[in-house]
């Protein structure tokens, strides 16, 4: 804990019960993050991002379960809380901002009012002290106070959007998890609102874990980047690495399918082919069927994270370079 | 505000049609009440006293026209001089309907807004203890209840309740026995007659209440703004109210506002049933009848009724729920 580590994910594993069987949605997911730290979580929808990000936050319903792993944030295993317990926790020490921010605000209530009650569940605060902080956070991400008393069919989506980050910064926790927070605006509300977030992280020093499936989002306000394939993690980077050099081929693919909007113009590789089937993942490395570096032990040997330079990597290329075959998980 | 007062015009309107097309229909079929009288005592009513009758019923009087008839019957409806009924003759039809009313106020108003409340609450703990004991027992139930007819359950109740056991009297309103004021004994005597047909009412209305609200109780809980709230670590009770409960019973008011203003025409089979003296009782002997004053009177009071209930529905609906409010 002393290194500044803020949250330690192990091993986590969460499935949800179908019909036609258990889909593991995330599988054995391993990730740190530091105080301050800006993690970049990335990959093609349906690859179980928000499923990773409720499961840390103790969000998830059935039909879906954490089968295994730890979550320790702030030295207690998440996990292992009752509801109870987690309702001390939540708020106060880390927020969730939500992939739709159309739905994430209760419609029947005032902006306001959902600032209130939150603030009432969490703290003695009084109505005045509650008002004069519900008014504080919205001027940190330059929405109007008065639209305390607006609902929020009443704000632009860019607005609900902000209104929902105040609303995640009333305690100034220590961890913001936010899930897309920027897909439903257009590029220019997005760019503006990134920077915003990256401002109030310096700021106000807390953590993020962003989640994404547009890579070029990060480039510039990610200190790291996790990269997800089918429910696993496949890669994690710095961001000048990702960027730069991209270890996994999933991550140059990610890299070509969104060309950066400033950068040189770049032939749109993309990546060919579908994301698997949950429900029947390939067997060996789960994108040796899309993978253009595809070789013959591929679909057959399961690639553990390798090391490479302090950057990981899920991928069996890098099996002679590091020469360390059969040795699983990193240590750190 | 201006949003209840557009709902107010727009009611002012609706009424004033309604009243209106119940003024043609009558002219514009053969036949008239006097005369309907007339043959009812066959012939045994002179002229004079079937042209007075005539001007009581205010039909018929030839040598109005039609747009002064039509006024007067307007200032007429609006001061509830509503002509003579023939089934309670020579009783004015408001005064008999005065009569009535109270009784289907008291029994199936009540039931119904019992039935709904009872129903959503059920419907929602149900919802929110998604596979519990309520959410496994009670939807089943009543949706076999509810696939019986009303009068089916009715006579069941009486036959066991009434016939068999003797515990509750088989119909009725009151003993005859009864002085009817407002006496303990009277009222007392009042409750233990509606018992019978207000649970049968209860348990037929209340089944779809439950499993509506169940429903929109599950669909609302998958919303991302009851992850929220969960996120927020916000106490059960406050998500299962105001996130969960307040989105949920939205779709619900509409239909329930709707069943308020059907509580006048939906108690003719309860009250027919258990021999209730209520309007729908009233409007049953009418059509039996030919009493055609006191048929469009309730009718009017039915129309009246249901536009009454969407105002209602409309003015329920912009408290809970802002969206409406400014469209
Ligand atoms: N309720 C559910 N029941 C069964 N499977 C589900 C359920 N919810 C999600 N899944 C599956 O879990 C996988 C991961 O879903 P998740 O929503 O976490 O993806 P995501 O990466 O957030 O995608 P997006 O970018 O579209 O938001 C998907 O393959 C999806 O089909
Ligand atoms: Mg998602």
């Amino acid at each position: 804990m002393g290194d500044g580590l803020l949250l330690d994910v192990r091993g986590l594993t969460v499935q949800y019960e179908t019909e036609s069987g258990p889909l593991v949605a995330v599988e054995q997911v391993d990730l740190q993050l530091r105080e301050g730290e800006f993690l970049g979580i990335v990959g093609e929808s349906g690859c179980g991002k928000s499923t990773l990000l409720f499961a840390i936050a103790r969000l998830l319903v059935p039909p879906a379960r954490i089968s295994s792993g730890s979550v320790v944030f702030r030295g207690r295993d998440m996990v292992e809380l009752a509801e109870k317990e987690l309702r001390q926790v939540r708020w106060r020490d880390f927020s969730v901002v939500m992939q739709s921010a159309m739905n994430a605000l209760n419609p029947v209530m005032t902006v306001g009012a959902q600032l209130k009650d939150v603030c009432e569940q969490h703290s003695t605060m009084s109505r005045r002290e509650i008002a004069l902080r519900s008014a504080q956070v919205l001027r940190l991400v330059s929405v109007d106070p008065r639209h305390l008393d607006s609902y929020p069919h009443q704000l632009s989506g860019g607005m609900r959007q902000r209104a929902m980050i105040a609303m995640a910064l009333l305690f100034t926790p220590q961890l913001v998890i936010m899930d897309e927070p920027t897909t439903a605006l257009d590029v220019v509300a997005q760019r503006s609102l990134m920077v915003q977030i990256r401002e109030l992280q310096k700021r106000l020093g807390f953590a993020v874990l962003f989640v994404t499936h547009d890579m070029s989002l990060l480039r510039h306000f990610a200190d790291r980047v996790a990269v997800m394939y089918a429910g696993q993690v496949v890669e994690v980077s710095s961001t000048a690495q990702v960027f730069g050099h991209p270890l996994h081929p999933y991550s140059r693919g990610l890299l070509a399918a969104f060309p950066s909007v400033t950068g040189p113009r770049v032939h749109l590789v993309g990546l060919p082919g579908a994301p698997p089937d949950l429900l029947r993942p390939p067997r060996g490395c789960r994108f040796h069927p899309r993978c253009p570096e595809v070789m013959r032990s591929c679909p057959n040997v399961e690639p553990p994270l390798y090391e490479v330079g302090g950057d990981l990597v899920r991928c069996l290329l890098y099996d002679e370079r590091g020469g360390r075959a059969g040795t699983s998980e990193r240590s750190s | 505000m201006r949003f209840v007062l557009r709902r107010l015009g727009f009611f002012m309107v609706t009424l004033w049609a309604a009243v209106t097309i119940n003024f043609l229909i009558p002219r514009l079929i053969p036949g008239n009440p006097a005369l309907a009288m007339l043959a009812r005592y066959r012939g045994r009513v002179n002229p004079q006293a079937l042209h007075a009758l005539e001007i009581d019923f205010g039909v018929g009087v030839a040598h109005q026209s039609f747009i002064s008839s039509y006024f007067g019957y307007l200032a007429n409806t609006f001061t509830g001089h509503l002509g003579i009924s023939l089934t309670f003759f020579p009783e004015p039809v408001s005064k008999a309907v005065l009569q009535a009313l109270p009784w289907t106020l008291g029994l199936v108003g009540t039931t119904t807004v019992l039935a709904f409340l009872l129903g959503t609450l059920i419907g929602l703990i149900g919802g929110w203890r998604r596979g519990g004991v309520l959410d496994s027992v009670l939807p089943p139930v009543f949706i076999v209840i509810s696939a019986f007819p009303y009068f089916w359950i009715g006579l069941v109740a009486i036959l066991v309740f009434g016939v068999i056991l003797k515990w509750l009297p088989l119909g009725s309103g009151y003993s005859v026995t009864d002085t009817i004021g407002w006496s303990w004994q009277f009222v007392g005597d009042v409750l233990v007659h509606s018992i019978l047909p207000a649970a049968t009412i209860l348990i037929t209305a209340i089944g779809g209440w439950i499993l509506t609200m169940r429903n929109n109780m599950v669909t609302v809980l998958a919303e991302d703004y009851v992850r929220m709230a969960r996120a927020k670590g916000l106490r059960p009770w406050t998500i299962m109210w105001t996130y969960a409960g307040r989105n949920a019973i939205l779709p619900n008011l509409v239909g329930f506002a709707m069943s308020l203003g059907f509580v006048v025409s939906g108690a003719i089979l309860v009250e027919y049933v258990f021999n209730y003296p209520g309007v729908g009782w009233m409007l049953l002997q009418s059509v039996l009848n030919d009493d055609y004053a006191l048929m469009q009177a309730l009718f009017l009071l039915i129309t009246f009724a249901v536009l009454v209930a969407i105002l209602v529905a409309d003015v329920l609906t912009a408290i809970l729920d802002p969206r409406v409010r400014e469209s």
